[in-house]
C-alpha cells in the first residue's frame, strides 16, 4: 500500500511539474493544484499507514494499543488541503484576472519588460 | 507566559473588528495604529521577559510539548516580533497621509494586520508544521494586498509573485511530509533533542537542500530571489515598505532556525552551498541595482542584495556570525521599510520613482531630503548611521570565523551599495532642478514617520552596545540549543 501511494504520489509531482513548465496560465494552475495534492500523499504516506486500527481508545481500556494508525499525518493532510483549496481558488481567479488584463494566457506575455 | 499570544490575537482581533466597518476608512485608519501600536508595546513586554527570564513559552491550550503547539520566544524571535511592531506601527502612521480609496474600500487595513499576524505568528511558534501555516496567512494577505489593484503591471507581478511562492509552500510541505514519517514529530525542540540519534547523511542531506529551497526562495537568495525585483516595484509604497520590510525575513529567520536547531551538523557542503548561494546573492543583487535607474527597482535589488549579507553569516555557524546576522536583520528590516517610505513620498511630488523624473528635491524640498539622506546613507554603510555598525558586524563575524574572502566580499558589495545609493541620492535630491513641479505635499504622516524611523536608526548607533550584546546573546542561545529546548520540553533530557 506504501508502495502504491509512493509511486501515485511521485506521478502527481512529475505531472505536476510537467504541467508548470507548460506555457499557459490554466495549465500552470493545474500544475500548482497536482503538486499540491502529490504533497498531501506523500504526507499521508510518510507518517505511515496502518488499516482498520482508527486511534479510539476501546471500551474498558485506559489507553490505546500499538498499532493504531497516527491521527496527525491526516490531520497535517487536512489542513494542507483546506489551505491548498484556498490558494488555488485565489490563484484561479487571479489567472482569470491577468487574462483580461494582459488579454493572453501565455505566461511568456505576462510581465516582460516594455 | 500569556502575552506570548498578544502580538498575534491584537492584530487579528483589530483585523476582525475593522471588516465590520468597511466603510469608515479614518476609523480604520485608526483602529490600525492603536493596534499597530499595541502588538509594538506587547513585543517590548515580550523581549524585556525574555531578556530577563530567558526563552518564554506558552503551551496552547495547555496541551504539554511535544502534543500541542506552542508558542515559543527566545532573543532572535522576541527582537523580530519588536521589528514586526515597528513596522506595523510605521505603515499604519503613513496611511493618515491618504490611502487609494478603492484599496481602503477593499480591506487594505484589515489585511495588513492580517500579515503583521501572519509574520508574528511565524516568528513566535514552536512547530514547524504552524511555522507553514502562519507563512500561507501571511501570504494570502499579501497575494491580496499584492493583486487589489487591476492594473496590469500589478497584476503580472502578483501572479509572479503567487506562482513561485506556491511552488516554494509545496517544497516546504514536502520537506515536512518527510521529517515527520522520520521523526514522528514536528514540534522544533522535540525535532532538536530526537534528530540527532535519527539523523544520517542522506536524510540530512535531502531534508536540509528541500528547507533550504523553500526558505532561500522566501528569503529571495540566488537563483531563486528573480520574482522578487519582479513584483516589490509595483505595489503602493507602504504595501512595498511592509513586504521589503518584514516578509524575506521570514525567510531568514525560518532559515537561522532550521539550521541552527536541526542541521548544524548537515554535510558541509550544504553550508558551503548556502555560502555561495548568499555570496553570489549579494554580488549579482547589487550589479544588478547598478543597472536601474528606477528608486524602487534599485531598492529591491539592494534589498535582495543585502538579504546575502545574513545569510553568508549564518552559514558559518558561529556565535559572532550569527550576532552580526541578527543585528544587520535589525537594522535592514528598519532602513529598508524606511527607503520604502521615502519612494512612496517621491511617488506623490512627482508620480515616478524613476530618476529621469525626480531631482531638485534638495531645493524644493529641504526637509525631506535631509530626512531621506539618513536612511539613504545608513543602508550605504557611512558612518555612524546604523549601517556601518551592522556592516561592521557582519564582517567582524565573517573574520573571526576565518571566512576572509566572504567578509572582502561584503567590503566590495558595500562599496558597490553605496555607490548605488550616492547616484540615488545625486540623481534624485541633488541634481539641479528641472521645470518639474511638485505635484503636492510630502505628506505630513510621511515625513513624522520617516523622522521617527530615522531616529531609531540613530538610536541603533547609539544604543549599538546593548543591542549587539542582545544579539550576541541571542546568537549563542540559538546555537547552544539547550536553553530552547529545555524551556519547551521542561527538564526531558
Amino acid at each position: 500500500m506504501e508502495a502504491l501511494l509512493a509511486l501515485a504520489s511521485g506521478v502527481l509531482y512529475a505531472a505536476g511539474i510537467y504541467m508548470m513548465l507548460r506555457r499557459r496560465l490554466a495549465q500552470l494552475i493545474i500544475g500548482l493544484g497536482l503538486l499540491a495534492n502529490g504533497t498531501n500523499l506523500l504526507i499521508f504516506a510518510a507518517g505511515g499507514l496502518t488499516r482498520g486500527r482508527p486511534p479510539v481508545v476501546p471500551d474498558g481500556a485506559t489507553s490505546l494499543v500499538p498499532p493504531y494508525a497516527d491521527p496527525v499525518p491526516q490531520a497535517l493532510v487536512l489542513t494542507a488541503i483546506v489551505i491548498g483549496f484556498g490558494l488555488l481558488a485565489f490563484s484561479l481567479v487571479l489567472a482569470h484576472r491577468v487574462h483580461e488584463t494582459v488579454g493572453s494566457d501565455d505566461v511568456d506575455a505576462v510581465g516582460r519588460r516594455r | 507566559m500569556k502575552t506570548l499570544v498578544l502580538p498575534i490575537v491584537i492584530p487579528l482581533a483589530a483585523a476582525a473588528l475593522m471588516m465590520l466597518l468597511p466603510k469608515r476608512a479614518m476609523l480604520q485608519r485608526w483602529i490600525a495604529m492603536v493596534a499597530s501600536i499595541g502588538l509594538l508595546a506587547s513585543a517590548v513586554h515580550i523581549f524585556r521577559q525574555v531578556d530577563v527570564a530567558g526563552v518564554q513559552v506558552l503551551y496552547i491550550s495547555n496541551w504539554p510539548a511535544p502534543f500541542g503547539i506552542a508558542l515559543v520566544a527566545d532573543l532572535l524571535a522576541a527582537v523580530l516580533v519588536v521589528a514586526v511592531g515597528v513596522v506595523g506601527t510605521a505603515v499604519a502612521a503613513v496611511s493618515f497621509a491618504g490611502v487609494d480609496p478603492r484599496r481602503e474600500a477593499f480591506g487594505y487595513h484589515p489585511l495588513l494586520q492580517i500579515l503583521l499576524m501572519g509574520v508574528s505568528g511565524a516568528f513566535l511558534t514552536g512547530d514547524l508544521f504552524n511555522l507553514y501555516v502562519w507563512f500561507e496567512v501571511m501570504l494570502v494577505a499579501s497575494f491580496v494586498l499584492m493583486a487589489i489593484n487591476r492594473t496590469r503591471p500589478q497584476m503580472e507581478a502578483a501572479f509572479k509573485y503567487v506562482a513561485i511562492n506556491l511552488i516554494a509552500s509545496s517544497v516546504f510541505l514536502t520537506a515536512l511530509g518527510l521529517l515527520y514519517g522520520a521523526t514522528g514529530t514536528l514540534n522544533m525542540a522535540e525535532l532538536a533533542r530526537v534528530w540527532p540519534d535519527l539523523r544520517g547523511p542522506a536524510i540530512d542531506t535531502v531534508l536540509a537542500a528541500l528547507f533550504l529551497i523553500a526558505f532561500a526562495t522566501k528569503a529571495g537568495l540566488f537563483p531563486l530571489f528573480f520574482w522578487l525585483p519582479a513584483s516589490y516595484h509595483t505595489p503602493p509604497a507602504a504595501v512595498g515598505a511592509a513586504f521589503a520590510g518584514l516578509l524575506t525575513k521570514v525567510g531568514v529567520y525560518a532559515l537561522i532556525r532550521v539550521f541552527t536547531l536541526l542541521f548544524h551538523s548537515a554535510p558541509p557542503a550544504l553550508f558551503w552551498l548556502l555560502l555561495g548561494m548568499s555570496a553570489a546573492t549579494m554580488v549579482i543583487g547589487l550589479v544588478a541595482a547598478l543597472d536601474e535607474r528606477d528608486l524602487r527597482r534599485v531598492l529591491a535589488f539592494n534589498l535582495v542584495g543585502h538579504i546575502g549579507y545574513t545569510t553568508a553569516s549564518l552559514s558559518l555557524l558561529t556565535p559572532a556570525a550569527v550576532a552580526g546576522a541578527i543585528f544587520y536583520v535589525l537594522h535592514h528590516i528598519i532602513v529598508i521599510t524606511n527607503l520604502y517610505l521615502v519612494s512612496g513620498v517621491l511617488l506623490r511630488l512627482r508620480r515616478t520613482t524613476e530618476f529621469s523624473g525626480l531631482g531638485g528635491l534638495l531645493k524644493s524640498q529641504p526637509l525631506f531630503a535631509v530626512l531621506a539622506m539618513l536612511p539613504i546613507f545608513s543602508l550605504a554603510g557611512v558612518p555612524p548611521l546604523s549601517g556601518f555598525l551592522g556592516k561592521l558586524a557582519v564582517i567582524d563575524g565573517m573574520f573571526s570565523a576565518g571566512a576572509y574572502w566572504v567578509g572582502g566580499l561584503v567590503l566590495v558589495v558595500g562599496l558597490l551599495t553605496l555607490l548605488s545609493m550616492a547616484r540615488t541620492w545625486a540623481d534624485a535630491f541633488w541634481r539641479a532642478p528641472d521645470d518639474r513641479q511638485d505635484m503636492m505635499h510630502p505628506g505630513t504622516a510621511f515625513l513624522w514617520t520617516i523622522g521617527a524611523l530615522s531616529v531609531l536608526m540613530i538610536g541603533m548607533t547609539i544604543g549599538a552596545e546593548p543591542i549587539f550584546d542582545v544579539a550576541l546573546r541571542g546568537a549563542e542561545q540559538l546555537l547552544a540549543r539547550d536553553p530552547y529546548v529545555h524551556a519547551v520540553l521542561g527538564g526531558a533530557p
